[in-house]
C-alpha cells in the first residue's frame, strides 16, 4: 500500500513537472482556536475572483470547535512576485485528543448545547483525519501566545513529513503582546515558518508568496 | 481513601511484535480503564493519528472525554541499507498516554515531558 501511494505521488510529481501544473490542494490544519478559518477567510477575501468574492469560508467564535465539518473553496488564484498557484483550500476543523462538553459549558454554553457541540467536534476532528489522505500540501496554523511542543502540532508534522507532502507552518497571532514565534521556530526548525496575524492581515503578503514558492 | 493510578510500561519488545491495530487497542482498553500508558517505543505518526480518530469514535459525553498524549517526534534514521530494503528509517520515541480528565501536561520542552497524574480523591 505504502509502494502504491508512494509511486502515485511520484508519478504526480512528474505530471506537474512536465505539464507545468500550478494547482494544489491545501488544508489547512491546527488545534482549536489557532485561527484557521480567520485565515481561510482571509485568502479567500483577498484572493477570490468569483461574484462571491469576499464570502466567508465560515464563521469564527472564541469558542473552541466553532468550525465541526471541513469547509472547501475551489479555485482560488494566488498571484504574487510574477508566479500564479490555484489553490483548492480546505478548512478543516480543530485537531484535539480530548472533548468534554463541560468545557463549553464554561464558556456559557447550556448543557444540551454544549453535548451537541461536543459530539459534532469529536465527528469534525475524524473529518479533518480523513482529508489527510486527500491533499497536496498543508497549512499548519499555530498560535504564536501557546506553546507549539502540542501533540497535534507533533502529530500532523509527523504526518506530513512520512506523506512527504509540503508543509507550511503559519505561526498566527503575532498581532497579541503575548505572541513568540522564536518559539515555534525552535520547536520545528526543518520546516518553513512564516508569521502573520490572520486578524489584522499584518505579515499577509509574505505569506502568500511563501504559498506560490511553496506549494507552486 | 487514597486511589490508586495503575501505570503500564510497555517494552519495545513487546510493542514490536504488535499491529498497528493491537497496539491502539491495548492502548485504548488501558486508558479507558483509568490505567497511565507510557511506551519504551511510541507509535509512527500515522499509528498515532488512527489512535486520535479511534480515540474520537469512543468519546462517551459522561464516561470517557478522550485522551493525554505526548510524545516526541520520530527520529529518521536514513541508512543506505534501510533505503535498499525499502525500510522507512523511522525511529519512533517515547510516548505517554492516559485519560484526559486524568493526566495533565505541565511541561514539555525537547528534552523532558513533565505531567501530573490527578488520583480523585
Amino acid at each position: 500500500m505504502r509502494v502504491i501511494r508512494s509511486l502515485r505521488m511520484n508519478f504526480a510529481v512528474w505530471i506537474k513537472w512536465i505539464f507545468g501544473k500550478k494547482r494544489a490542494r491545501i488544508g489547512i490544519y491546527g488545534p482549536p482556536n489557532a485561527g484557521k478559518t480567520t485565515l481561510a477567510n482571509r485568502i479567500v477575501k483577498d484572493w477570490s475572483e468569483t461574484e462571491v468574492g469576499g464570502m466567508e469560508v465560515g464563521g469564527t467564535s472564541h469558542i473552541p470547535h466553532e468550525t465541526r465539518s471541513a469547509m472547501r473553496t475551489d479555485g482560488v488564484v494566488i498571484n504574487t512576485n510574477g508566479s500564479s498557484i490555484e489553490l483548492d483550500i480546505v478548512d478543516t476543523p480543530g485537531m484535539a485528543t480530548k472533548i468534554d462538553f463541560r468545557e463549553f459549558m464554561a464558556y456559557g454554553l447550556e448543557e444540551e448545547e454544549a453535548k451537541r457541540r461536543a459530539k459534532e467536534a469529536t465527528e469534525g476532528v475524524i473529518e479533518a483525519i480523513k482529508w489527510l489522505e486527500d491533499l497536496d500540501g498543508v497549512l499548519l496554523v499555530m498560535d504564536s501566545t501557546e506553546d507549539p511542543y502540542t501533540q497535534v502540532n507533533v502529530t500532523v508534522v509527523g504526518n506530513m513529513e512520512a506523506r512527504k507532502l509540503p508543509l507550511l507552518i503559519v505561526a498566527n497571532k503575532r498581532d497579541l503582546p503575548k505572541a513568540s514565534p522564536s518559539r515555534i521556530k525552535a520547536a520545528f526548525p526543518q520546516h518553513p515558518i512564516v508569521t502573520i496575524s490572520a486578524l489584522d492581515g499584518s505579515n499577509i503578503d509574505e505569506l502568500y508568496v511563501a504559498i506560490a514558492r511553496h506549494f507552486g | 481513601m487514597m486511589r490508586e493510578v495503575q501505570m503500564d510500561l510497555i517494552s519495545a519488545d513487546r510493542l514490536e511484535s504488535m499491529s498497528s491495530m493491537e497496539k491502539i487497542r491495548l492502548i485504548l482498553n488501558k486508558v479507558k480503564r483509568g490505567n497511565i500508558v507510557v511506551l519504551e517505543m511510541g507509535l509512527t505518526p500515522e499509528e498515532e493519528v488512527k489512535l486520535i480518530e479511534m480515540t474520537m469514535t469512543e468519546i462517551r459525553l459522561d464516561e470517557f472525554s478522550g485522551i493525554e498524549i505526548e510524545s516526541y517526534p520520530v527520529k529518521k534514521e536514513g541508512s543506505l541499507i534501510n533505503k535498499i530494503l525499502g525500510k522507512s528509517g523511522i525511529k519512533t520515541r517515547m510516548t505517554v498516554i492516559g485519560p484526559a480528565n486524568q493526566l495533565r501536561t505541565i511541561e514539555k520542552d525537547k528534552y523532558q515531558i513533565s505531567t501530573k497524574v490527578s488520583v480523585g480523591d
